[in-house]
């Protein structure tokens, strides 16, 4: 093992420049190269830095083995190139190819035997490394607009003095229900509000964990001393309610966001009247 | 149990009122409950009104001292109204799985005391012990 990597090590830097030439060369040649995104100078110094960074790491490490920290810099560097390849609209097997183009430039360079094995199994694991940074960079974009979706999700409005309103969109999970309860609870807390109307017409079904969330945050309310009216209750869902044997007799439930206005309204002592005939029928 | 660790109880007309303004231990609580039951007996009170704003948690056991004095004041005849509870306490003893049933809640003392009967201090005409301090 080490004396493949002493060779590896040797042809790295005794043909450095010539490497570099033959693997920029056939970067740019392969079928799939992305000129359209990254230019050939752009190329030209990644490689370079790349080569550089491993002939360090083969100079310090023993083994093959690309976790060590001997190989901490090489490995910071492939982190960078998958994200902003990934940014730029690379795809993975493309992220990963500039790793594993280097294995013919390369093995050209090495005798056969030992050399040959090792050099194989340290670009397998630098290219699968590669691949996983481009994996994670595209995770974490897909996490934060997950957040993002959660807080822009869940808006808490004032319908009237002491009533605040909290329509719902979308499926109710354990971490967005927690998000909506304790807005919920804050803005209570800030209008000073004594009806919370949840009204659930977004919300696509209605099984016993989204209800369990919904008499979670109902609950919660209570607590506070503030009566929680939910509104939007399509007769699909109503159903569904029934044959699942949920209990929601001890919330008010109302069919419409109307209706749970007009409840509302009559509670806070309010009384909606028309004091004007509509205006078709008026002459 | 030592005077300084009581929470006062205040006597207006015929209410309670307690404002719980540090975070309690239980020989508190359980001293609080005592007390409560004491003078709601003594004073014939008809209503106790419960401040919890202050408190920045509650456990279970606090959650469940607070059942058992609205429990302890309606044997009493007494209705009682916990007002002004934070809502990290509200979520957590939701998880808790503490719904607090029989207590009342009212988000702040303005409203817990309309929920009472009138802490009037003048003679009120259901009640034959009630002082006649009026004019």
């Amino acid at each position: 093992m080490s004396e493949g990597l002493s060779v590896i090590q040797a042809v790295l830097r005794e043909q450095r420049t010539e490497l570099l030439d033959a693997w920029v060369q056939a970067q740019l040649a392969a079928p799939g190269v992305r000129t359209d995104l990254i230019s050939e100078s752009e190329l030209r110094v990644e490689s370079d830095r790349f080569l550089t960074a491993l002939a360090i790491a083969v100079t310090e490490s023993s083994t093959a083995d690309t976790s060590g920290p001997a190989w901490d810099a090489i490995r910071e560097q492939l982190t960078n190139l998958s994200r902003t390849r990934a940014t730029r609209g690379f795809t993975p097997t493309e992220t990963a190819t500039f790793v594993f183009s280097f294995k013919e430039p390369l093995f050209g360079k090495l005798p056969d035997g030992a050399a040959i094995w090792a050099a194989t199994q340290l670009i397998d694991n630098l290219g699968l490394f590669t691949a996983e940074a481009y994996l994670r960079t595209r995770e974490d974009v897909i996490r934060r607009q997950q957040d993002e979706l959660i807080e822009l999700s869940t808006p808490v409005v004032k319908l009237w003095q002491g009533v605040v309103a909290l329509p719902l969109i979308g499926t109710l999970d354990s971490a967005r229900t927690q998000v909506v309860m304790e807005s919920l609870l804050q803005k209570i807390v800030e209008t000073d509000s004594a009806i919370a109307i949840i009204d659930i017409t977004g919300v696509p079904t209605v099984d016993t964990m989204v209800a369990q969330h919904l008499l979670k945050a109902v609950t919660a309310a209570r607590l506070m001393g503030a009566d929680c009216i939910i509104s939007g209750i399509r007769p699909l869902i109503a159903q569904t309610i029934v044959h699942l044997g949920l209990d929601l007799s001890e919330v008010t439930t109302k069919s419409s966001l109307a209706d749970a206005v007009t409840v509302a309204l009559e509670r806070t002592g309010h009384q909606i009247v028309r004091r004007k005939a509509p205006v078709a029928t008026a002459e | 149990m030592d005077r300084v660790n009581r929470i006062p109880i205040l006597k207006l007309g015929h209410l309670l009122l307690v404002s719980i303004q540090v975070d309690m231990h239980d020989r508190m609580a359980l001293a609080l409950q005592e007390d409560l039951a004491e003078r709601i007996a003594e004073t014939g009170a008809r209503g106790v009104l419960i401040d919890i704003s202050g408190l920045e948690f509650i456990d279970s056991f606090i959650g469940r001292m607070l059942s058992d004095i609205a429990g302890i004041a309606r044997v009493l005849d007494a209705d009682t109204v916990v007002v002004g509870m934070r809502p990290v306490v509200a979520i957590t003893l939701v998880d808790l799985g503490l719904t607090l049933p029989g207590v009342r809640t009212a988000l702040t003392v303005e409203r817990g005391m309309a929920m009472l009967p009138a802490p009037t201090v003048d003679e009120d005409p259901g009640d034959e012990e009630a002082e006649t301090a009026g004019p």
